[in-house]
């Protein structure tokens, strides 16, 4: 199966139109909490596929282990699957660990076209204390920035504050 | 070799740790001395509840006596818990939320990259790899408020070397091996927890320096938590938690 940013549709040959046009309704289904983003985007859609009984399953992974959202997400991308006339299974894996390398080139995009500046670097264990990453403002571009806290309005953001156009701002964290 | 129901009391130890820690978290709600702390706090105890969960839910399945996460974490009495005696310890100021958060996430940092790397148990392995990362987080941010506290005036000196005084004492369980755990090391689910003195002493003397604080002296390590003999304080704690589940069984929001 799929891994890195996206998902794709698999486990059969030849073309399966239910599941290709599943995987084009759950990719779209946006985060409730982000949502200039889809679920694809973030990577937190790992797969659509085909159990052995031929039932379509969707997996998802949460990005942080308390995120409140998981459940949102699970039914909403469920609705969306049900309104397109698929009754899916949805699974949630917690293995490979999610990580902000996932977010498509695409996503990062669009959180900093909505005002997210996307995470900075890849993501690793432990840092230094008071190890500070450069972060540009999303809205002015500067990179003269200061960081408020490092937990924000969201379990994955932390608050930045821009020193030249004076703009608070979310930095969505690098895990 | 598959994990057994027989190591169901050693996951409990660490699922306890994370929900009493993280409830404990949540009692700031509302108290921070400021916004952002404020955030950070709650955002620190929902991460230790989404570990406590999963580990919850992992242990009810592996018991199969069909106990949810939330019967194991509502509906068990106070000498049913295990958790060690550090994170039951009362809020008191912010400098001593601070340290015990410095003190817990310097060791399960390093615990769950080991869990994450070495563990027969796919699903601990699994929770372990998104709980390093958290901690991580946890580390860093307690460990600069009690630099930025040890090093800062003369009261917030004064009330973090308090809390080291105070606190110090819980911290020698986190490396002591219950039975329950010596099994779980045996058969390769969990790191011997005394492997990660070493790492866990360089990090608090880093931070120690660093923030002017002098290491307490403390001859008798305090123990009793993995045996389920708590502190007068879990009593309180736990009737906060269990309140709702006691007095409305299967109540759901």
């Amino acid at each position: 199966m799929t891994a890195g940013s996206g998902s794709e549709a698999s486990g059969t040959t030849g073309t399966d139109f239910e599941l290709a046009r599943a995987l084009d309704v759950a990719s779209g289904v946006p985060d409730p909490e982000v949502p200039c983003v889809t679920v694809a985007d973030l990577g937190i859609l790992r797969s659509v596929s085909r159990n052995a009984d031929g039932r379509i399953v969707v997996r998802l992974t949460p990005t942080y282990s308390g995120c409140p959202a998981v459940i949102a997400i699970e039914m909403a991308v469920q609705t969306a699957l049900l309104d397109a006339g698929i009754d899916a299974t949805i699974e949630r894996v917690i293995s490979p660990a999610w990580t902000t390398d996932w977010i498509s080139a695409e996503g990062r995009e669009k959180l900093r076209a909505y005002g997210i500046a996307p995470p900075v670097g890849s993501s690793g264990g432990r840092r230094a204390f008071f190890s500070e990453d450069v972060i540009a403002c999303p809205r002015c571009g500067s990179t003269h920035t200061t960081k408020v806290s490092e937990f924000g309005s969201t379990a994955c953001k932390a608050h930045y504050r821009c020193d030249d156009c004076a703009e608070p701002f979310d930095y969505f964290k690098c895990i | 070799m598959a994990t057994a129901e027989t190591n169901v009391p050693a996951i409990l130890e660490i699922a306890d740790d994370c929900l009493i820690l993280g409830h404990r978290l949540s009692e700031w709600c509302g108290h921070a001395p400021i916004l952002e702390e404020e955030m950070a706090l709650a955002n620190m105890g929902l991460d230790l509840l989404g570990q406590a969960r999963a580990l919850y839910a992992h242990a009810g399945e592996l018991e199969g006596k069909g106990r949810s996460e939330d019967d194991l974490a509502f509906l068990r009495r106070e000498r049913d818990y295990v958790n060690c005696l550090l994170v039951e310890r009362r809020n008191g100021d912010f400098a001593h939320t601070m340290l015990r958060q410095l003190y817990f996430a310097a060791f399960m940092q390093p615990f769950w990259r080991e869990v994450a790397a070495n563990s027969t148990d796919a699903t601990l392995a699994g929770i372990a790899a998104k709980a390093e990362k958290e901690m991580a987080y946890h580390l860093r941010h307690a460990g600069e408020w009690v630099i930025r506290m040890g090093d800062g005036t003369d009261e917030s000196a004064r009330r973090m070397a308090d809390a080291a005084i105070e606190l110090h004492r819980y911290t020698g369980e986190l490396f002591m091996a219950s039975p329950a755990r010596q099994k779980a090391i045996a058969d390769g689910l969990l790191p011997d927890p005394e492997s990660l003195r070493g790492e866990w002493d360089a990090t608090i003397a880093t931070v120690f320096a660093e923030a002017k604080l002098e290491m307490p002296e403390i001859r008798v390590m305090q123990k009793g938590g993995r045996d389920g003999n708590h502190g007068e304080d879990m009593g309180h704690l736990l009737a906060e938690l269990q309140f709702m589940q006691r007095a409305y069984p299967g109540q759901t929001w």
